[in-house]
């Protein structure tokens, strides 16, 4: 991932649009390579695209917004991922779910103001028999509940992990 | 033949179910389906089961096909659509009690007439966003049934992007492009989301609990803005001005119109409205009686008349008031006053139009029609920020571009909105039109591209026009007006080889010294390519004031009588002489800016202005405010106390557009009729009985009963108006030339010939503007309009939304100049001219180039004519205010 002025996004974006002629119907593929560089897809970003593609914004968030593949929000240092698949879900996946947007004054799909922790939420990681599994950046962590929940934050916010 | 409901009906071809039905008279009930949006299929509310159909079909969407066999009201149908209206419900807040769609919602009116009262699956509202952020809207989307109406209306018929879906699923709601409030994102008020929406998520905010839908009277008018002519219902309820709708999609703007049309009209209710005449006393004014204030004009204007003649009087008449009354107001002058010196603000914008198009075309006015817009090949717009100052004509341009296959080329050297539309955007020097008009000529021709078959037979002069262009090569076209050689022969090309071409320009081209000039080179331009006279291409002047076009019509103009009939042929003269009962004037008479001279100079004497604003509107104010001190007498008729009214001796308080009937004529030469919806405040009258009254104080009779018998004088008097009536009016309105009874009126002008036979090749060569900068004056200055206000301010700034969005003026300064200059946004400057000098707020932005600034016209405190330089264009004397000679420096 790439911190990119909004200049040198520009620059990408452009050369990304007419390099690989792209247009106004590829949209999506646009975002998918922006975002792969830049980790997220942010409003420079998108203004910048609808300058290049001579669409409004609101059409490419409109876009943007409606598969859940893209982020809108800069990465933070840990990803948090949460299943929500079935299995997960009746052992009280959603409950964790529940606490971490507490604890971290986030909701899905957000960071935490101090940049550490990034929130999301995901199918069915096939590990159901770990459920309710919760993954942080690479590693799976099964059978949450909250305790565990809340010394394993402990960990990362004093640094003794990352 | 097609079956509905077990009976036959014929149908038209390419048309869906829905039509059918509603053509014979069979009600489906619909949502997300609007006559003037894309078909968004996106409610199914309007399902019907047709013979063989496995499932139930979207009659919005289902083209008709000989021998369907529709249902629209089987159990079946009825129960899904049951099903469906329960759902919507469901996310629908129903609030009908405090709503003020109460009576149009057409929700309301589908779950009455199934006799739903709610959803049985409860209530889905889930305290969404309430948006009040925005000047004129609030949007709450827990009223939101998603249609997707007001997202088409923003994005595909104004194209203006500002709202559209984001999520998916049940996360699916309308939101701007970052979730921020409307006020901020890019929204420009235009009202087509409002005017969309089916219930009341998206509303006027500035009218909410002012009165529910059935409780208003709803008026016919035509906006007193700009010359697009659009119109709609102007809701009222005890004779106060509540909101303007467009439950009926009307003929020219369907339900799109600007800012200023759909919230810009608060000013009609505002207390500084005029409602007694005043009459000046030792400097300061005291109310009078009608009957006072007549008798003092008479008396003046007369001895006036006596003591020093005819010319020494003189009037301006309204291109903001009805077409009836700049016929009285050109009869009273010529009739009463006797003289030619009439003269409207045409003057100030597109007297070089009517001036140039009437000597090469034999017509004055715009060729085509506003929606031949997404007919064209090629759009050439030059002169004009038509997203600002036309904003629907700017929409369809923009609409035309992105969903159409119209290609755009703008010639401007400001960067306005429409650039970014643009296939070829040419940045010229301010002024240096002629070179650049030319120097497309010159690549046609040396290319070949010139519709030689269509010059040789329709057109003469074009020999001499040719020789001269060949000096005109794009290398040195380059160095007068910086347009690269490159640019210039691209779009030569793409303008030269489209089929059709239009061109559409507005104060850019004729506010120049050259204007005539550069009106005559277009006119060379169009007719080189064989673009005038057929659809979807020609010249297009686009009209600034809403009836600046019938001012001129009516012949408000020192030089012509009613239908453009030169008054100096004595034939014609003849005619009004017999009509009217007086022995004409035959000696042409003054424009507006020379009738200001003439003041200044002791010359005229008694000046009559009927609504009108010179001292905003014309070029140096200082000296303008000089000649109107020097008036022995001024009358002044206006609906507020202007800058103009509190120089005269008597002020006479008239009507708003709402207050009376008439007609106006929009820039496509459509003659529409606007009606009344209230009664004017106080004793203010209407502008026609105040002009009958004036001519009948002076002795003359003046008599009519009602605007209509105004326009059967106008029909029986010029030709191109003959066939018109009130009655034949009707909705649509008619395109003059209407010559007669049966005429159905005209589409488009030149159709097969031209109007004075052949179109006629001028000479034109480049000539540099009056002034140009120097070291002491380093900048040069521009004027004009913006969106949000129009012309001096006096109705736009007492309109809430449009004073709040733009309190105040500003100039316009390209980055690198304000970096030199060390002033940053919203710093003050001085703007100083040879003429004078003015304070306003700098506005840093790439829209101007290095070296240019451009000012508003609008703002008394900060008028920008007290700048502008009042050289004339010789022939249709128009001043030059589009480029004078500036300084401009950090502000205290
Ligand atoms: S007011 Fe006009 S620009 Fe603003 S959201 Fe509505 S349609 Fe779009
Ligand atoms: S705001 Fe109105 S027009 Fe827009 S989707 Fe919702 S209900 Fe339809
Ligand atoms: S100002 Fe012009 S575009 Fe705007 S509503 Fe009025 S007529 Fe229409
Ligand atoms: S449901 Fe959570 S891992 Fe399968
Ligand atoms: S009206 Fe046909 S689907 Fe909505």
């Amino acid at each position: 991932m790439v911190n990119g002025s909004a200049d040198e996004v520009d620059t990408f974006i452009r050369t990304l649009i007419s390099y690989r002629s792209m247009d106004r119907t590829k949209t999506i593929e646009i975002l998918q390579l922006v975002q792969h560089k830049y980790g997220y897809i942010s409003r420079d970003i998108v203004s910048s695209i609808s300058r290049h593609l001579r669409k409004p914004e609101i059409e490419i968030m409109g876009i943007a917004t409606f598969y859940e593949q893209f982020r809108f929000n800069k990465p933070g240092d840990h990803t948090i991922k949460v299943c929500e698949g079935t299995a997960c879900h009746v052992k009280g996946g959603a409950a964790i779910g529940q606490v971490l947007e507490r604890e971290l004054d986030v909701g899905h799909g957000e960071t935490t103001k101090d940049g550490m922790f990034s929130l999301e939420r995901v199918a069915c990681l096939g590990c159901c028999a770990l459920a309710p599994v919760l993954v942080m950046d690479e590693n799976i962590h099964g059978q949450m509940d909250t305790s565990r929940l809340t010394k394993l934050l402990g960990k990362y916010k004093k640094g003794e992990v990352s | 033949m097609i079956s509905i409901n077990g009976k036959e009906f014929q149908y038209e071809p390419g048309r869906t179910i829905l039509d059918a039905a509603r053509d014979a008279g069979i009600y489906i009930p619909t949502l997300c389906y609007h006559s003037c949006l894309p078909t968004q299929s996106a409610c199914r509310l309007c399902l019907v089961e047709v013979e063989g159909a496995r499932t139930l079909c979207a009659s919005c969407s289902y083209p008709v096909r000989n021998g369907l066999k529709i249902q629209t009201d089987t159990f079946r149908v009825l129960r899904a659509r049951r099903m469906i209206l329960e759902l919507i419900l469901q996310s629908h807040k129903l609030n009908c009690v405090l709503c003020d769609k109460n009576g149009t919602c057409e929700l309301q009116r589908i779950a009455y007439d199934m006799g739903i009262e709610d959803s049985r699956f409860g209530s889905r509202s889930r305290g969404d966003i309430y948006d009040d952020s925005s000047f004129s809207i609030v949007r709450e989307l827990d009223q939101c049934v998603l249609c997707g109406r007001c997202v088409a209306a923003c994005s595909e018929m104004m194209v203006n992007g500002a709202i559209g879906f984001t999520g998916r699923g049940s996360d699916s709601r309308v939101s701007t492009a970052f979730f921020e409030p409307l006020k901020d994102s890019s929204c420009v008020q235009c009202g087509a989301c409002v005017a969309a929406c089916p219930v009341t998520a998206i509303r006027d905010k500035r009218s909410e609990r002012m009165g529910r839908s059935f409780e208003m009277k709803k008026t016919s008018v035509v906006c007193p803005y700009c010359g697009v002519g659009c119109t709609f219902e102007l809701n009222s309820r005890d004779n106060k001005f509540i909101r303007v709708t467009m439950d009926e999609p009307s003929y020219v703007n369907g339900i799109m119109t600007c800012v200023k049309g759909k919230f810009g009209l608060d000013f009609i209710n505002h207390p500084d409205r005029l409602t007694k005449p005043l009459i000046k006393e030792n400097g300061t004014f005291r109310e009078a009686s009608w009957d006072e204030a007549y008798g003092l004009i008479a008396e003046k204007f007369l001895t006036i008349k006596k003591e020093y003649g005819s010319d020494a009087l003189a009037g301006f008449s309204s291109s903001k008031c009805s077409n009836e009354e700049n016929f009285l107001m050109q009869k009273l002058v010529r009739c009463v006053f006797g003289t030619n010196n009439v003269d409207n603000c045409a003057r100030l914008c597109h007297a070089s139009t009517v001036a140039g198009l009437k000597r090469a075309f034999g017509s004055g006015a715009m060729t085509n029609s506003i929606d031949e817009v997404e007919k064209s090949d090629v759009i050439l717009v030059t002169g004009s920020n038509t997203t600002e100052t036309h904003p629907v004509i700017g929409s369809l341009i923009k609409r035309a571009v992105r969903y159409g296959k119209t290609k755009l080329i703008v010639v401007d050297p400001r960067k306005i909105e429409l650039v970014d539309y643009s296939d070829i955007w040419l940045r010229q020097r301010n002024g240096t039109d002629v070179a650049w008009l030319n120097g497309m000529m010159n690549v046609i021709l040396s290319e070949g591209l010139a519709d030689m078959d269509y010059i040789k037979e329709r057109c003469t002069g074009f020999e001499e026009v040719a020789e001269i262009i060949k000096r005109y090569t794009p290398e040195y076209v380059e160095k007068i007006s910086g347009i690269p050689a490159d640019d210039l022969i691209e779009a030569a090309r793409l303008y030269a080889k489209a089929g059709r071409s239009a061109i559409y320009y507005s104060m850019g081209i004729t506010q120049h010294t050259t204007g005539t000039d550069n009106v005559l080179s277009i006119a060379n331009l169009a007719m080189l390519t064989g673009n005038v006279g057929i659809e979807g291409g020609g010249v297009n002047p686009l009209r600034g004031q809403n009836n600046v076009q019938g001012a001129c019509d009516m012949c408000a103009l020192p030089n012509v009588l009613p239908g453009y009939q030169d008054l100096t042929n004595p034939e014609l003269r003849g005619k009004f002489e017999r009509a009217w009962g007086v022995t004409l004037p035959d000696k042409v008479g003054m424009g507006v800016v020379e009738i200001l001279n003439a003041a200044a100079r002791g010359d005229v004497r008694g000046l009559y202005v009927f609504a009108e604003n010179p001292m905003i509107s014309d070029p140096d104010t200082n000296h303008v405010r000089e000649a109107l001190g020097k008036l022995e007498y001024l009358v002044v008729q206006d609906i507020f106390l202007t800058e103009t009214a509190q120089l005269a001796d008597v002020v006479l308080p008239s009507t708003c557009f709402a207050e009376k009937d008439g007609t106006i004529t929009n820039t496509e030469r459509r003659v529409q009729r606007t009606n009344k919806a209230l009664d004017p405040p106080g004793e203010a009258r209407a502008d026609w009985k105040i002009l009958c009254e004036v001519a009948g104080a002076c002795g003359y009779d003046m008599d009519y009963g009602h605007p209509s018998e105004i326009m059967d004088e106008i029909a029986t008097l010029a030709p191109i108006y003959g066939g018109m009536s009130y009655d034949r009016l009707g909705e649509q309105g008619l395109q003059w030339p209407c010559t007669d009874k049966d005429h159905p009126g005209t589409k488009f002008l030149h159709k097969g010939k031209f109007s004075h036979g052949k179109g006629i090749f001028h000479n034109i060569e480049y000539k540099p503007p009056a002034e140009v900068p120097d070291e002491k004056y380093p900048f040069v200055l521009s004027t004009g309009r913006m969106l949000y206000h129009f012309h001096t301010g006096s109705m736009t700034r007492r309109s809430f939304t449009l004073d709040a969005t733009v309190p105040e003026g500003y100039v316009e300064l390209n980055p690198l100049d304000a970096d030199r200059l060390g002033v940053k946004e919203g710093d003050y400057v001085n703007v100083r001219s040879r003429r004078g000098e003015i304070r306003t707020k700098a506005q840093v932005t790439d829209k101007v180039d290095v070296g240019s600034v451009f000012i508003p016209f609008h703002f008394a405190e900060a008028a920008a004519n007290v700048l502008t330089n009042p050289v004339l264009d010789p022939i249709a004397k128009i001043p030059e205010l589009k480029v004078c000679a500036v300084a401009v420096e950090k502000a205290e």
